[in-house]
């Protein structure tokens, strides 16, 4: 059971440390010492990236605005992070009167450690930089940060005002509707790995030299755009558009409680984000990376810990970018994505990649033995190939000429007006 | 005008949820506040409540000498403070028949094209703002910036100028003001066609503002709408062509105006009219002559012969008028002001109904309203 649950024992360096190897069994020291070793190192990291994440957001923000940004605390407000911790750790600890003490209270932990939780699969290297390899993983984050939704809901609900209220209940169709959509765009990605254990997928990425992105173009997008949805980012932070809802479901809460729910926000985006890179972007896999360091070296794992923090910054600074770019979707315009083109587009994509695959072994192109797949170098011509020429655009126009006459769901019967106008003079 | 009589009692049994938006919201510009009766998130009815910045300006003006009732209308509509002064000034003048000089006439015209400009960067800062594209927001307060350093050079204050005196300017163009104006003017097109990328073509902007608050041109003339929410539902109607004021008449510029009154083609009719201000004060530039600022005539006390009298000008968000009654003393028996503002909003509940809390705020956005013109 430990075996399975902690797949990469502790790393030799380690369990070789004089003290640990005079004093502690090698057996507890591979599943149980290690592991916290890694958990706490884990906690520690992400939860300090998370902090600086807001301060990239807000100089990022800065720079597309023309602006300066924080550049008071510390040197070019390094310590910015800091001083906004400690002033929400030293805010009153307000609860309103007529709120559901325990529900609030409860609301933002749930939120919290739903999206701590789902950091436990995530592989962040090769070989021992993971903590666990389990081999439902993917099925696992979904599952787990789809919990994270439960916290929003109670969270508004228990706030008892009516902001929160109308911010909770978007949040819950948001989350459900996009959390479908992420979940049948990950399926074509997982008929290449053949495998949801997310450690797996990046080592056959790396036995067939690839990243999954260019097997699957569409797949990544739609994942990308849910992903962003499913955090409540702009351009669908509907649940918390401050324009409207003034805060949406935290509008109540302040102070740690507050930043409780931040921190899990923006937990949430590294979490999509690092997904997002294992599963399409080839996780820790570079290609060239074996030739420079041994493979299972120290320095191996190091520098594939460093590629795949590059991948994920990357696509972080991409979520910083739309957000500061876009308007905000309407409540009816982002369901209307979702059911309308994110959906039938993951269907599509599953259907057409199925289809190509069983093709390609028709024609002798790919090779699928021992669950696994070879591929031949005319089988990734004709993958990549039919990916982008065919299943794209042919996604596209079906969906445009499908969704042409479908009603809006704006309620107010409005004439369809032409989109390109001329203000005369 | 409502259904919506009493919203505070609690015993009203009714499915639908009232939300109470504003007077603190973020996005209600001021302390409008709107209660909305909601079936889901679809609005089906609304009422606004307005009042809440109420200062009885009107009843202040009627104790108060001419000369120092000015100041007064900077505060009506702060973000087009020159306008307003602009308006209270030229009713005075109106009254007491008094012949403006040329020069006097073309800074005014530079002047009050300059606070249009700023106005309506305030707004599509805010309506960008309003549904989310917090970017463009920072983008025009940028060039805003340089407008209120531009007005606080010219009259030592960047928000309630009191730009101008019965009778003309207190102060002449200081050193250099065509030279910043034009080279602002130089600079502005580009910075219109940054908003427009962000902006015009933009699928979510598309889908967040055609089709939404939709009013016909009758309808806006019954509710008496002026300024762009006129001109978009395609009426061409200008003051500044209809019955010219200062040297309008002098200066070439057109009118845009929409066709289909919606909040695309109010947006679209705001950024043409930006780049006509831009126009006229290029030419005002051009022709700026020489001169006398203030009218020698103008009287030390004001003293307006016994009448009535009413003025009006295009101010940025529309229609600026005020109706004076003088008994012939030093302070008005009576002036009241038609705010274009306060007209405006009465449209907000036809334009609304049917539509989502989301819309909402975009409308209220889109009319372009200023509470302390509202209010008064």
């Amino acid at each position: 059971m430990l075996e399975y649950l902690f797949f990469f024992t502790a790393p030799t360096w380690f369990s070789s440390l004089p003290i640990l190897k005079d004093y502690i069994d090698p057996m507890v020291l591979d599943y149980l010492v290690w592991p916290l070793v890694q958990i706490g190192l884990l906690l520690f990291v992400v939860l300090t990236l998370v902090a600086y994440l807001t301060l990239a957001e807000r100089k990022i923000s800065a720079w597309i605005q023309v602006r300066i940004g924080p550049n008071r605390v510390g040197p070019e407000g390094l310590l910015q992070p800091l001083a906004d911790g400690i002033k929400l750790l030293l805010k009153e600890d307000l609860i309103p009167l007529k709120a559901d003490r325990e529900v609030f209270i409860i609301a933002p932990i749930i939120a919290m450690v739903a999206a701590l939780v789902a950091l436990a699969v995530i592989p962040w290297g090769a070989a021992w930089a993971t903590i666990s390899n389990i081999d439902i993983g993917l099925l696992f984050i979904l599952a787990v940060s789809s919990l994270g939704v439960l916290g929003i809901i109670l969270g508004g609900w228990a706030s008892n005002s009516k902001y929160s209220l109308l911010g909770a209940l978007r949040s819950a169709a948001q989350m459900v509707s996009y959390e479908v959509a992420m979940g049948l765009a990950l399926i074509g990605a997982l008929m290449f790995t053949k495998t949801l254990a997310l450690q797996d997928m990046v080592i056959t990425q790396e036995r067939l030299h690839i990243w999954n992105i260019l097997f699957q173009p569409l797949g990544f997008l739609i994942y990308l755009i849910s992903g962003i949805a499913e955090t409540n980012r702009a351009p669908f932070d509907l649940p918390e558009a401050e324009s409207e809802l003034v805060a949406g479901y935290h509008t109540e809460y302040s102070g740690f409680r507050f930043s409780l729910f931040f921190i899990a926000e923006y937990a949430n985006m590294l979490i999509v984000s690092a997904i997002a890179v294992t599963v399409f972007l080839g996780g820790w896999y570079l290609p060239g990376l074996s030739y420079l360091f041994t493979p299972g070296s120290t320095f191996f794992v190091l520098a594939s810990i460093g590629v795949f923090g590059l991948k994920t910054l990357a696509l972080l600074y991409l979520f910083f970018w739309i957000r500061w770019s876009l308007p905000r979707y309407r409540y009816d315009q982002l369901m209307e994505l979702s059911w309308k083109w994110m959906i039938p587009a993951a269907l599509a994509n599953i259907m057409l990649t199925a289809t190509f695959l069983v093709l390609g072994q028709e024609l002798a192109l790919i090779v699928s033995q021992n669950n696994m797949l070879e591929i031949s170098t005319l089988g990734y011509v004709f993958l990549i190939s039919t990916a982008f020429i065919v299943t794209v655009p042919l996604t596209w126009i079906m969906l445009g000429q499908i969704n042409k006459n479908s009603r809006d769901f704006n309620l107010r019967e409005v004439q369809p007006l032409p989109m390109n106008r001329t203000i005369n003079k | 005008m409502t259904e919506i009589t009493d919203i505070t009692h609690p015993e009203i049994d009714t499915n639908e949820m009232i939300l109470n938006m504003g007077p603190q919201h973020p996005s209600t510009h001021g302390v409008l506040r709107v209660a909305l009766k909601l079936d889901g998130e679809v609005v089906t009815d609304l009422d606004c409540d307005i009042g809440y910045l109420h200062r009885g300006v009107e009843k202040i003006c009627e104790h108060r000498n001419y000369q120092m009732i000015a100041p007064y209308f900077d505060r009506t509509d702060y973000i087009a403070a020159v306008s307003n002064g602009l308006c209270y000034v030229e009713t005075i003048e109106k009254a007491l028949a008094l012949e403006i000089p040329l020069r006097a006439q073309y800074l005014r015209v530079i002047l009050t094209e300059l606070n249009r400009l700023s106005s309506h960067l305030l707004w599509l800062a805010t309506h960008a703002l309003d549904i989310g594209a917090v970017t463009v927001f920072l983008w025009a307060f940028r060039e805003r910036e340089e407008l209120l350093k531009i007005f606080e050079n010219f009259f030592g204050a960047r928000l309630t100028c009191h730009a101008f005196r019965i009778g003309g300017m207190t102060y002449d163009a200081y050193d250099g003001f065509q030279a910043e104006v034009k080279d602002f003017c130089d600079r502005f097109p580009k910075r219109l066609e940054e908003y427009e990328t962000l902006l015009n073509t933009n699928r979510i902007w598309l889908s967040r503002t055609v089709g939404i608050g939709i009013i016909s041109a009758d309808a806006a003339i019954d509710i008496g709408l002026t300024g762009p929410p006129l001109r978009g539902s395609g009426v061409e109607w200008d003051i500044r062509k209809a019955h010219p004021y200062e040297c309008y008449a002098d200066l070439e510029f057109d009118i845009p105006y929409g066709e289909n009154g919606d909040t695309y083609d109010r947006y679209l009719v705001r950024m043409e009219e930006m780049r006509q201000s831009r126009r006229i004060i290029l030419q005002a530039l051009e022709k700026l002559p020489d001169g006398p600022i203030m009218a020698p005539k103008a009287p030390k006390v004001v003293k307006p012969s016994i009448g009535e009298y009413y003025h009006s000008i295009e101010s940025p968000k529309g229609e600026l008028g005020i109706y004076l009654v003088s008994d012939g003393s030093t302070q008005p028996t009576r002036l009241r002001i038609r705010p274009p503002s306060f007209i405006n909003l009465q449209a907000l509940r036809q334009m609304s109904i049917g539509h989502l809390v989301a819309d909402v705020v975009a409308i209220i956005g889109t009319l372009d309203i200023v509470l302390g013109e509202i209010d008064r």
